[in-house]
């Protein structure tokens, strides 16, 4: 449990940290809370030659709110966004979810660039983004590029970002008049990786949808935001439309058997979790099997 | 304060002034321990000390054709690459059978792999270097070239004709067969009213200590004397082993025990590896350390648990149970493990089905297979909680099936109170048990039939919870008869020496160890209450060969029951031994005084006479003060061993009160209860979270814990992500409570409460999950109980 030799530098700015990507390339990694990084280090299933640590580059931490859009720095720590009285107030969504997020130890120290760069498709923050409709913002030595969240995540631990790019931000729409979100996942203890799990950011109008998007993760190689639920947006949903939607969702699910789950176990969840989403947003308790 | 001198002769350690016995006092090593100046194996370091990794098979089963360390030898600070065939130049290789477990077979085992590997994780060579990271290097350079062999690995097929024997020289795969067969049971069944019939299945898992295992070994060339630094909870052992196997005798070695991250029973062997590691500190005449690290441990701890049982019920529809039959099947990995051996949990299985209840008609068969997997061998509460998930889970789908709440089957059923001393179907012979106090005491606090009623409403709104109970006896205080008389030379007796220093302070040497129930804090609350010393006097000294009484340290249990007991006498002996010197010097009789708050006092009214620390400066510095003929003895040594009955059983009850979430097969545990009585309570606080930690490892196993291995023999979940231990957030609140019989062969009359927590924690949950199941006509049997088994069970994927 002792990780291969491997260089280590410092970067001292975002200039700095993409001079090292560039001339190292994928023989680099970027260390940024290291709650990935580091285990899979020690355990010898990476052995990176040089680590590129920007830890102190300041620019790269902090969240802001200008002219509608939250702007998250790569380097905001989970503990941070859990914190943050703006994400409360502007992305609540992100507020909830993070509290899932693992332990405090590992929120204390994990990044919010960092888990998306990681693209792990049962983490919480990547459907978040998809949910939100987040932009991130990749910056490279020959520029900036900002990436749609929906075009971002690749597969697994696979994203948009090239080896000598840096994830340095995301950016959030504000949350909008009568917008109402919801979150849940379902893993074996609390904090741990979700069997399956949905983020969803809605706007209710008269106990319909106006505007859903769901974003279901940990059942497929990416999080996987629903075409399906496009369905439930303004029309009085009934138990009949909602069986027509769990099926349309089955059919956009992929997901993986594992140890925790099988295929049709997480099909199942994502299904509980559409149906206890929908309820709960519109309070129709007539809708959750729990209550027939 | 007064004592009547009538009562002074027959000393009660329970009835003495400023006793510490029954109280919550605190341990005296937290400070050193919250303060990071515990002394684990990791921070051990010595001159010249090298690290060994073992590089281990990728395979569950493969001959090795050949090991190539020329690379690895090349590698920066590479020290020595060591095969099996040039470790056996200075170890024996050994067998793990025990005379009494009759026909129990196993082949010789090696400290490292020599021609053929047998499990995914054996060792096949050593790679020694200057530090651990080193060693790592290296061994990415050894080459080993393998012939893979066919796996043994599911042990339904392992006797199988068409399925490979994993050693020929043993003829088949059997390691263990046991078979009982007691009362009339063919008959009790055909008499039955309702026969029920299922079975229980229960996955392999481990014991996860905080701290992995530890050894430094050090052969000391010019003394010709090898001290091993060890985690261990039986330093003596070890002692014995190592000698053992290294041709030496055990004088030559020395086993020295320091603090220990937990244990649950998972140090309580010998490995392989850590038999590696003295013989190359031997070899290369260097201290050499070795620590587990969170993969190997997976893939070398001891594994238990795997067991598939089939179970049987004959019952009446009064309620009375006319039967139980068990067939109990279980697979312990290539070896039967050094030297306490693998067929115990089976053993245990055996003897403990069916305990609780008055019926005498029980038939068993318990068979123990080889397989190619990691090697499984006793943990925490050894059988206990699979012959109590089968007891407990026949006797809830028997009232299920008559129709009777599991309270009234219960009391119908279990052992009356008064019935003692008696003796299982099985043969074991208990002196004093207290089922029904016990029960009376839990439906107490648990508030059942309000419980009940809760539930009833709740099931209106669709809300599925469930109450689940189990009884359990518990194997305690072990006599001889659980190694000693099967040719294992592992102490079941323990000795205390206790001595007043010269400032009346008093030192005490135990043979029992602590790996953080409280030995130490046991040991000095009985000595500091017998002789009428505060406890911060009494320094305790153990986990040392060369330091302590011979022993047999602290597991199955014991510590508190027999280590305790000879500390009681020990002390004893050394009150009796300072009043006789107290006598002279104050012209008095030993009758006449007693010692209180660190004094010898007058017996009669508590007049002070003459402080300890005083008498002890006369005693050490001005024995030419004393009167002739006087010559003090202020050091008493006692050991003691069990020999009325050969464990002191206990018993308990527990009771789980949990919700599911009938949609995704989630389990919300929501409270859990025990009752448990283990005599005489030392330490309430101690014996609580002992209680407590055991119901934490029991939940685990029911819910989360599993290796899981594929067709291969490969552990494909060996990391702590995969591997899920119970955590916090997941556990409810455990409220314990005590009925307490003391056994009458110890004047202490203190049992063990080691196992009790983890004995009936998982039949508990099984029993509420399947009362919660009820208005779905589904029943699982199998744990752990991960929401697929239950959504399964459900029909619903």
């Amino acid at each position: 449990m002792k990780a291969s030799a491997f260089a280590y530098a410092r970067a001292t700015s975002i200039g700095n940290a993409l001079e090292l990507l560039a001339a190292h390339g994928d023989k680099a990694k970027v260390l940024s809370g290291g709650q990935s990084l580091m285990p899979a280090m020690n355990l010898r299933l990476i052995s990176p030659e040089l680590i590129v640590d920007i830890g102190e580059i300041g620019e790269l931490r902090g969240i802001a709110l200008k002219g509608g859009v939250l702007s998250i720095g790569a380097l905001t720590r989970h503990a941070d966004l859990l914190k943050s009285p703006e994400i409360a107030a502007h992305s609540p969504l992100l507020t909830t979810a993070v509290a899932h997020v693992a332990h405090p130890a590992i929120r204390n120290r994990g990044t919010i660039g960092g888990s998306l760069a990681h693209a792990d498709p049962a983490s919480e923050l990547p459907a978040c983004m998809l949910a939100l409709g987040a932009i991130i913002i990749a910056r490279g030595q020959a520029g900036e590029r900002r990436i749609p969240a929906k075009d971002f995540f690749r597969g697994i631990y696979e994203t948009a970002l090239s080896a000598d790019e840096l994830l340095v931000a995301v950016e959030l729409p504000v949350t909008r008049k009568n917008a109402s979100h919801f979150f849940d996942e379902f893993a074996r203890r609390q904090g741990d990786y979700a069997i399956a799990g949905l983020a969803a950011d809605a706007v209710v109008k008269d106990g319909a949808f106006t505007d859903l998007h769901l974003a279901f993760f940990a059942v497929g190689d990416r999080p996987v935001l629903s075409n399906a639920a496009c369905r439930l947006i303004n029309v009085v949903i009934t138990p009949a439309l909602m069986a027509d939607v769990s099926a349309a969702l089955d059919e956009e699910l992929n997901p993986h058997d594992d140890q925790q789950a099988t295929a049709s176990m997480r099909r199942h969840l994502a299904k509980v979790l559409l149906v206890r989403c929908v309820s709960t947003l519109l309070g129709r308790t007539d809708l959750d099997a729990r209550a027939a | 304060m007064t004592t009547k001198p009538a009562h002074r002769e027959i000393l009660s350690v329970l009835d003495r002034p400023n006793s510490y016995i029954g109280k919550t006092v605190p341990r005296p090593n937290l400070d050193r321990l919250l303060q990071g100046r515990g002394l684990y194996v990791s921070d051990v370091e010595l001159p010249r000390m090298a690290h060994v990794v073992f590089l281990r098979s990728p395979h569950a089963h493969a001959r090795i054709i050949g090991i190539d360390a020329s690379a690895a030898n090349q590698s920066p600070g590479t020290i020595a690459v060591v095969t099996g065939k040039q470790l056996a130049a200075v170890i024996t290789p050994w067998v793990g059978v025990l005379s009494h477990l009759k026909g129990l077979k196993s082949a010789p085992q090696s400290a490292i792999a020599i021609d053929r590997v047998c499990w995914q994780g054996e060792a096949v060579a050593a790679v020694v270097a200057t530090s651990r990271a080193g060693a790592e290097d290296a061994a990415e350079h050894v080459t080993v070239e393998y012939q893979e062999l066919e796996p043994v690995t599911d042990m339904r097929t392992a006797l199988d004709p068409k399925i490979p024997v994993i050693h020929p020289v043993l003829g088949d795969n059997l390691a263990f067969e046991r078979n009982h067969d007691a009362g009339h049971v063919d008959q009790a069944f055909a008499e039955s009213d309702e026969v029920v019939e299922t079975e229980f299945i229960f996955g392999r898992h481990t014991g996860v200590t905080l701290e992995p295992r530890a050894v430094v070994a050090d052969w000391n060339a010019a003394e010709a004397r090898l001290t091993i630094y060890q985690g261990t909870q039986a330093p003596h052992m070890v002692q014995n082993i190592a000698a053992l196997h290294l041709g030496l005798q055990e004088q030559q070695v020395r086993v020295v025990c320091k603090d220990v991250g937990g244990s649950f029973g998972i140090k309580v062997h010998i490995y392989a590896d850590e038999m590696a590691t003295y013989a190359l500190s031997k070899l290369l005449r260097r201290p050499i350390k070795f620590v587990a690290d969170r993969v190997e441990s997976f893939n070398t701890d001891i594994h238990a648990r795997d067991h598939r049982c089939m179970g049987k019920i004959g019952v009446q529809h009064d309620g009375t149970i006319k039967a139980f039959e068990i067939d109990d099947l279980t697979g312990i990995g290539p070896y039967s493990m050094y030297p306490r051996t693998s067929a115990i949990e089976a053993n245990q299985i055996v003897n403990l089905v069916g305990g609780p209840y008055v019926t005498k008609n029980y038939r068993a068969r318990a068979r123990v297979v080889l397989q190619n997997k990691n090697v499984m061998c006793q943990y925490r509460a050894v059988g206990h909680p699979i012959a109590c998930s089968v007891t407990e889970g026949l006797v809830d789908l028997a009232a299920m099936k008559i129709g009777m709440d599991p309270v009234e089957i219960r009391r119908r059923n279990l052992i009356a109170d008064d019935a003692y001393p008696c003796a299982s179907p099985s043969g074991l012979r208990f002196e004093k048990l207290s089922h029904h106090a016990s029960l009376d005491k839990l439906l107490g606090m648990m508030d059942y039939q309000r419980l009940r009623a809760e539930q009833a409403e709740l099931r209106k709104a669709n809300i599925h919870r469930g109450i689940g109970i189990a009884t359990f006896i518990e194997v305690t205080n072990p006599s001889a008869a659980f190694y000693g008389v099967g040719g294992a030379r592992i102490s079941s007796q323990d000795g205390v020496a206790v001595r007043l220093d010269a400032q009346g302070s008093v030192i005490c040497q135990t043979s029992i160890t602590e790996q953080g129930q409280g030995s130490e804090s046991l040991t000095a609350q009985i000595v500091g209450s017998v002789l009428g010393v505060s406890m911060e006097l009494v320094r305790v000294i153990l986990g040392d060969t060369d330091n302590t009484p011979y022993g047999g340290g602290t597991w199955a249990s014991r510590g508190a029951g027999i280590g305790g007991e000879a500390a009681l006498q020990a002390a004893k002996a050394l009150r009796k031994n300072i009043l006789d010197v107290a006598a002279a010097i104050l012209q008095s009789t030993a009758a006449e005084l007693d010692i209180v708050n660190n004094s010898v006092v007058d017996a009669d009214d508590g007049t002070p006479r003459i402080e300890l620390k005083e008498l002890a400066r006369i005693v050490y510095f001005r024995p030419d003060t004393l009167p002739p003929g006087i010559q003090p003895e202020l050091m008493a040594t006692r050991h003691f061993v069990p020999r009325e009955y050969p464990f002191a059983f206990t018993n308990g009850v527990q009771a789980s009160w949990l919700e599911l979430d009938a949609q995704t097969g989630f389990i919300k545990l929501l409270k859990h209860w025990v009752v448990e009585d283990c005599g005489t309570i030392i330490n309430a606080q101690l014996v609580d979270e002992q209680i407590r930690g055991g119901v934490v490892q029991g939940l685990g196993a029911a819910l989360f814990e599993k290796c899981i291995y594929d067709e291969r023999g490969q552990l494909t979940n060996a990391n702590m992500a995969d591997y899920l231990v119970p955590m916090a957030a997941e556990m409810p609140d455990i409220d314990v409570g005590h009925v307490v019989s003391p056994t009458a062969e110890t004047e202490l009359g203190a049992k063990g409460a080691g196992e009790a927590g983890t004995a009936g924690a998982a039949a508990a949950v099984v029993n509420a999950v399947n009362d919660a199941l009820r208005p779905f006509g589904a029943v699982v049997t199998e744990i752990p109980l991960t929401p697929q088994v239950i959504l399964t069970a459900l029909a619903r994927i």
